[in-house]
């Protein structure tokens, strides 16, 4: 819309009504959330009363903090979300130059069976692959909560569309510059799909910091469980729900990513559009 | 023996060995089905067992809710590494059972302890412990359900704030008064809230209505009787028929809240709730039994030890001393005291901080009084299964789906068909 | 030098695929396998018994109603979470008044953990004293057990995932509305084109591609999104929220039956290879347009 058009029509009514429904809506979908910030902030008394002069405390981040290890839960969590990333974009963007790059016999066949884990995700085999897992002796680790998720279809095929749109030219030269296939692939590829992979990065990120299917059922241990399963665990008593308190360990759990995403969500929005994930 | 080995570690002593090398490493896994600190309070008992036995080294393990730690004890003991100890739901025996994980207590202890020791826990506790003849179970973290009753609600309904309701009837009609409504006809005070998501609380109804809800070794369960198709009408009469409960299933979680708010005037929960509803009332509150119908009744609840296998006998000699040291009175009583769960045994009532205790609250008896009423905890073979087909059906007669008499003749043969293999 | 080129692309290929092959293929073919054999028990190995497990599948209504509520449940999400994700990006790409805030409000739920929000929205729902509750009695309106009751169960859960992804896909829909070109709106504009018939034909036959993409996640997302099941309602009451997914995991983790699982797993790779065949055939011009 032209600023022309604003400046002849002072009153439009198809933009107020415009205004009116982004922000109704915008106001219905953090509604739940800010109820939950609401009643983390103040005392539990307070958690089906509002009243704008209800004292504010800190105390159910404290007593969510001292009853369950968050802070290990963190750790756990950071280090899973890390390992993944850090594998998939090392594998993945091995495997999606090869199917990009090389004519090898067979090739459309094993990329189609990589297309098959868009669907036929680790989330549905838990139960084979908890057997597997015993067998390797893993259980209860957080190796064990990553490795599924390692070779990733979705990367694999991210990325080898973006790799396609490399023009062959640039590696013929290096190639003729007698740079090998990895640094072909390092000097050349890995920094021009660098929104993809930071797009991917993100989605990956997200994830696998509020997975839980699998990780409830691969670990048993404070020294393995990630925030999500943990948080599940602190909710579950057999004496009442204290919201109050379990919506101050929400926060906890997932402030970071929070706060995180309010800063880059620009960057977010941004780097989906450029890797062109549409 | 232990003379033995007390002589074998002032050899060792003599000989100059650290006496690390000799120490008994025992894993224990918990289960914390209660809010507040538990786990700390579990961690400072293995801390005292540490000061009272330096050879032994307990790990105590957190293993999250009851269905997590029973799975955490059957997944280590399928890969090779089960522990030595773990508190686990009492209605899990028969799993463990049918999983071949866990020893009977007999087979470590004397006939005199058996006798004293064993012999000296509430009966009512002992229903879940017991089965071919074995003792499998030893009480620990253990509870009934129990009602709590808004002191000022009955007051305000005209009725006598210390007399809770002792029978169904009784309950229905102060139900009625305790109803209360706004001028658009909104509830805004509900007479009783039963939350009946589990097996747990609608067995208390079938106890009170003169019925059992499973036989003791595990094979039966009794769904389709007179006596559990009368709890069930019942259950959900409270609020199709009589209007004093809310409809729907209703929420276990949300129960102490509902109470607190004053959103139900008489609520049905575990005994483990005490603490928590002690502190954050706002009002005078009682604690009472379930109520009766054609007697008192209701279900015993919460956890037993169970002993490994496929630990060193010297271990499991260290696991028994150790339970025995934890369900003395004096721990018993600490225990029961922090958590609200039942002290298992009459002695710890008589011990002094127990009595100091009541004396405090004199609601913490009520639970303990009530075990000479109490049936069988519900509990069979694959028991996750058989309470999933009761609880659905439940849930059907709640939400006026089916006659209360239909879905327990669903639910039994439901039930029976999942227990037919285990009935030699 | 052909060859040398195919070693090298198997080396590059080789931890992937292995890796791929071991969670993916290899768990799916076994699973298939294990739905044709008994559970091991403690004292009873695993034994042999042929279509048993599938038998017991067809007679087990608990199974049925899933399907019909898994159904259910994608009939509502797909089109709720498309539809709203559209409108959200049109929203947002306009120049509104606050458009980060708004977008931010749309975009957070998306990066919360499901089973933290499911705590939140288990409150939410809280008959007599939820914040919907207290919202509709400033309406007037009398309190409802939404999830406590097998008519509302499976709607109250649905809200609940539409809530969490409709932000999400709305990132897609606003990456592709950024790529129409602004001269055709304003030749559309010279041209008095209205809004709606700007939409009709230039924006949503541009953004088509995002459609089927979006909802190719949003499918998947109907059979794998059951995180907050667990918190919220367990499948109840009386298997009212049962999902093909929350089913397996309780069969398989909670009662133990293996075998079972395997079989209820074996039913959800065939519903997703045929979603994959679907999208194969809806997808396959632009991925040659690629």
């Amino acid at each position: 819309m032209s600023t022309i058009v604003t400046i002849a029509r002072p009153f439009d009514p198809d933009r107020a009504l415009i205004h009116l429904g982004a922000w109704t809506l915008a106001l219905m979908w953090i509604l739940p959330l800010a109820y939950a910030v609401w009643t983390a902030f103040h005392p539990s008394a307070y958690e089906t009363r509002f009243d704008l002069l209800a004292p504010l405390t800190l105390e159910n981040f404290t007593r969510a903090w001292t009853a369950a290890p968050f802070g290990r839960y963190y750790v756990n969590t950071i280090l899973l979300v890390t390992m993944i990333l850090t594998v998939q974009l090392v594998l993945c963007s091995l495997a999606a130059f090869a199917f990009a790059r090389f004519d090898f016999p067979g090739r459309n066949i094993l990329f189609a069976l990589v297309l098959v884990q868009l669907m036929v995700m680790p989330d549905i085999l838990i139960v084979r692959n908890y057997a597997t897992m015993g067998r390797l002796g893993l259980i209860d680790s957080i190796l064990a909560i990553g490795l599924p998720y390692f070779a990733s279809g979705f990367a694999i095929f991210l990325l080898r569309q973006t790799f396609k749109t490399v023009p062959r030219e640039l590696d013929e030269a290096a190639r003729v510059e007698g740079c090998s296939w990895l640094g072909l692939l390092w000097r050349v590829y890995v920094p021009l799909a660098r929104p993809t992979m930071l797009a991917f990065g993100l989605v990956s990120v997200s994830h696998h910091w509020n997975n839980f299917l699998w990780p409830l059922i691969i670990t048993s241990s404070v020294h393995t469980r990630p925030l999500t399963v943990g948080l599940s665990i602190f909710a579950t008593t057999d004496s009442g729900t204290d919201w109050s308190v379990i919506n101050a360990a929400t926060l906890i759990t997932s402030g970071p990513l929070l706060i995180g995403f309010l800063i880059f969500q620009r960057q977010f929005v941004q780097s989906f559009m450029r890797a062109g994930i549409k | 023996m232990t003379v033995l080995r007390n002589l074998a570690a002032s050899a060792a002593l003599a000989l100059g060995l650290a006496s690390a090398a000799q120490a008994v490493d025992l894993e224990f896994y918990f289960p914390v089905a209660i809010g507040g600190p538990a786990t700390q309070i579990i961690d400072e008992l293995v801390a005292d067992y540490a000061a009272v036995a330096p050879g032994v080294k307990i790990t105590a393990i957190y293993a999250g809710s009851y269905p997590d730690t029973l799975s955490r004890a059957i997944t280590a003991s399928r890969g090779g590494n089960p522990p030595q100890l773990a508190i686990l739901d009492a209605p899990d025996l028969f799993t463990l059972l049918d999983e071949d994980l866990i020893l009977p207590w007999d087979d470590f202890l004397t006939e005199e302890e058996m006798k004293t020791w064993v012999g000296g826990f509430f009966p009512a506790f002992m229903q879940n412990s017991q089965t071919e003849g074995k003792t499998w179970g030893i009480p620990f973290q253990r509870s009934t359900p129990v009602i709590y009753w808004n002191k000022d609600a009955f007051k305000a309904a005209g009725l006598d704030p210390e007399v809770p309701p002792a029978t169904w009837d009784e309950m229905v009609e102060m139900g009625k008064k305790l109803t209360l409504r706004d001028a658009s006809g909104k509830v805004t005070q509900w007479g009783v809230r039963i939350p009946a998501q589990s097996v747990w609380l609608p067995s208390g109804l079938v106890a009170a209505n003169g019925g059992e809800m499973s036989s003791e070794d595990g094979t039966e369960a009794y769904f389709n009787t007179p006596e559990t198709i009368g709890a069930i009408e019942f259950l959900a009469a409270l609020s199709r028929e009589h209007g004093v409960m809310e409809p729907g299933v209703l929420d276990w979680g949300a129960t102490p809240r509902a109470f607190l708010d004053g959103q139900a005037a008489i609520i049905w929960t575990t005994t483990g709730n005490l603490t928590n509803i002690r502190k954050n009332a706002t009002f005078p509150f009682g604690v009472g039994m379930l109520p009766a119908k054609v007697r008192r009744g209701a279900p015993t609840g919460g956890g037993n030890f169970y002993l490994f296998k496929g630990a060193s006998d010297e271990q499991l000699a260290e696991a028994v001393k150790f339970v025995k040291w934890a369900t003395a009175p004096a721990q018993a009583a600490k225990w029961s005291i922090a958590t609200g769960y039942v002290a298992p045994r009459p002695e710890v009532w008589e011990t002094e901080v127990m009595k100091e205790y009541v004396k405090e609250v004199p609601g913490a008896v009520v639970a303990r009084d009530q075990l000479q009423y109490t049936i069988r905890q519900f509990s069979t073979y694959d028991v996750l299964q058989v309470s999933k087909a009761f609880n659905d059906n439940v849930a059907a007669v709640i939400a006026g789906e089916k006659t209360a008499a239909q879905a327990m003749a669903d639910a039994q043969a439901r039930a029976d068909a999942i227990l037919a293999p285990y009935r030699k | 030098m052909l060859r040398r080129e195919w070693l090298v692309a198997l080396a590059f290929l080789a931890p992937a695929l292995t890796l791929l092959f071991t969670f993916t293929h290899y768990p799916a073919i076994q699973t298939v396998i294990d739905s044709f054999w008994s559970t091991p028990r403690g004292r009873r190995p695993a034994a042999f018994v042929g279509t048993d497990n599938y038998a017991r599948l067809l007679q087990d209504p608990i199974f049925v109603r899933a399907m019909v509520n898994n159904a259910i449940y994608a009939a509502i999400t797909i089109p709720a979470s498309i539809l709203l994700a559209l409108v959200m990006a049109m929203f947002v790409e306009g120049r509104i008044r606050g458009r980060a805030l708004v977008r931010m409000a749309y975009f957070t739920p998306t990066v919360l953990p499901l089973i933290a929000v499911a705590n939140i929205w288990l409150f939410f729902f809280l008959p007599g004293f939820g914040l919907l509750e207290q919202l509709r009695s400033l309406l007037g309106l009398s309190p409802r057990n939404w999830i406590g009751s097998p008519e509302t169960a499976l709607y109250g859960v649905s809200a609940v995932t539409v809530w969490s992804q409709a932000g999400f896909f709305m990132i897609f829909y606003l990456a592709a509305l950024t790529t129409i070109p602004p001269s055709l709106r304003e030749a559309a504009a010279i041209e008095g084109c209205s809004r709606w018939t700007f939409f009709r034909r230039v924006t949503w036959p541009l953004i088509m591609p995002t459609t089927l993409f979006v909802s190719v996640n949003a499918t998947i997302n109907a059979f794998r999104t059951v995180d907050h099941i667990f918190v919220m309602t367990e499948g109840g009451p009386n298997n009212a929220s049962m999902l093909l997914l929350y089913y397996i995991y309780a069969q398989g983790f909670r009662f133990w039956d293996t075998a079972y699982a395997a079989t209820l797993t074996v039913v959800m790779v065939a519903i997703l290879a045929l979603v994959g065949i679907g999208q194969f055939f809806l997808l396959d011009r632009r991925v040659h347009y690629r």
